[in-house]
């Protein structure tokens, strides 16, 4: 058994690099897309054989799953940009970009490139050297958590340190997430989908299958995350999964969805999460140094609330731009509306 | 002791890669696939740090902080992504270009 996955270790760690190899050195953007894709599954079962099921579950819903799909929707966005480009008689130029990477360069620059390559392997000399000298000593702070775990008000250790030891890194990563949302909505406007493009069968009944279930995971995931793996993190990359496979149907309830709801989806879990780091201060503690007795409650709190605004912000970074104001929208409607009650009243 | 030296090496040659990729290569999409495997390789190194022959023995407080990593990480590459469709409809291309060529193309246009 050991001698098996001793070999199963021995190719997944020869496998990883050389997929990341021929992902980058494909000149087919799709294909070293969906490399990138299977990539991001087998490192997820790179942390399974490395004890890290926390990690493994969020890696093949996020790493693998929604940063493929943002890909994804990216490269069909460029070549959508680049078929109307080519319907605009741009042959010419395309035809000098296609020549020119990388060929061109390697030619004119020989000299920078092998510099740069000599200093690279210099640079990651020193880094294995220092990997190396890297003295291993089991366990590290995994004592210090284990002591300090009945404080904690959960009973997995990784959900202990992302929302109690080390709350505040978890409170700027939400913040992060917020940030890179609010960078999106002020670039793009969300791509207009046109409102007769209908589902086929099989899309539609998935969806209609799948989102109640996924939505059910989700809320499992953040609930189990007190005592096993899970958690907010994992919990919402499912709900932007479901999310992304409702933007994908082009079902009518999401289009439908009013700007500001959105908005408040995504503010809820920065905010209340900020809000219970302040109320903790005004109870008489540090930054978000939890009541202990009541330290359970007041996590599970503020991981569904993170968990609702992580699948939300997933998803509208899926979406890739702000929605369309449905205030603009409703004054146009509102606006024919009076004209025809006008003209109804001057017949 | 094998294990711990297996993925050390996985995760750094990822991150070499991801790094050569990234000078390297001319399309942006393909640049911000290339910072992704840069950081799927320092995760690797990251975790492989926490790994204990036992469980308990597992330090946890790297595996949270990969936890935020990984959504650190698809925040980054959302915001890149959208850049490069605005580089791309500003300019017709989803390339960097160095200067110094772009003014030779812009006499020779001339």
């Amino acid at each position: 058994m050991t001698d098996a996955m001793g070999i199963f270790d021995i190719m997944l760690a020869l496998v990883l690099p050389w997929l990341g190899w021929r992902l980058l050195a494909s000149p087919n953007l799709f294909r070293a897309v969906v490399l990138f894709i299977s990539l991001g599954l087998l490192m997820s079962l790179a942390w399974v054989r490395l004890h890290a099921p926390d990690v493994a579950l969020a890696e093949a819903a996020i790493g693998a799953g929604l940063t493929g799909a943002l890909f994804l929707s990216a490269l069909r966005r460029l070549e959508r940009l680049r078929d109307s480009e080519r319907r605009l008689d741009y042959a010419e130029k395309r035809e000098e970009e296609q020549n020119l990477p990388p060929e061109k360069r390697r030619k004119s620059k020989p000299v920078a490139y092998v510099l740069a390559l000599f200093l690279l392997s210099v640079f990651l000399l020193l880094l294995g050297g220092a990997l190396l000298k890297t003295p291993v000593a089991p366990g590290r702070l995994g004592p210090a958590v284990a002591g300090q775990m009945g404080q904690s008000g959960v009973q997995s250790r990784v959900t202990a340190v992302l929302l109690n030891f080390r709350g505040y890194d978890t409170l700027l990563e939400v913040m992060v997430l917020f940030l890179a949302a609010l960078g999106v909505w002020s670039l793009t406007r969300v791509r207009q989908t046109p409102q007769e493009k209908v589902p086929g069968p099989v899309l539609a009944t998935l969806v209609r299958l799948l989102v109640p279930l996924m939505i059910t995971v989700a809320g499992y995931l953040v609930w189990i995350g007190s005592s096993r793996a899970g958690g907010a993190f994992q919990g919402g990359a499912v709900l932007a999964a479901a999310g992304v496979l409702l933007l994908l149907a082009n079902v009518t309830v999401v289009r439908q969805i009013p700007s500001t709801l959105l908005r408040w989806a995504l503010v809820l879990g920065p905010l209340l999460f900020l809000l219970s780091a302040v109320a903790c201060m005004s109870i008489g503690g540090n930054l978000l140094e939890y009541p202990r007795q009541s330290a359970g409650s007041w996590i599970l709190l503020i991981e569904s609330a993170t968990a609702v605004s992580i699948g939300v912000t997933l998803a509208a970074l899926y979406a890739g731009g702000r929605p369309h104001e449905p205030a603009a929208r409703e004054a146009i409607v509102d606006k024919s509306a009076d004209t025809k009650v006008k003209n109804g009243e001057g017949a | 002791m094998s294990t711990i030296f297996l993925y050390n090496f996985s995760g750094l040659a990822l991150f070499a890669i991801g790094l050569h990729g990234l000078i390297r290569s001319s399309h942006l999409l393909r640049k911000i696939l290339a910072a992704n495997l840069m950081s799927s390789g320092i995760f690797l190194i990251m975790i492989v740090g926490a790994y204990g022959p036992d469980q308990a023995l597992i330090d946890p407080v790297p595996h949270a902080m990969v936890l935020t990593g990984i959504l650190v990480s698809i925040s980054t590459t959302a915001v890149a992504l959208v850049l490069v469709c605005l580089v791309q409809e500003t300019t017709n291309r989803a390339l960097l270009l160095q200067k110094r060529k772009r003014e030779q193309r812009g006499r020779t246009d001339a």
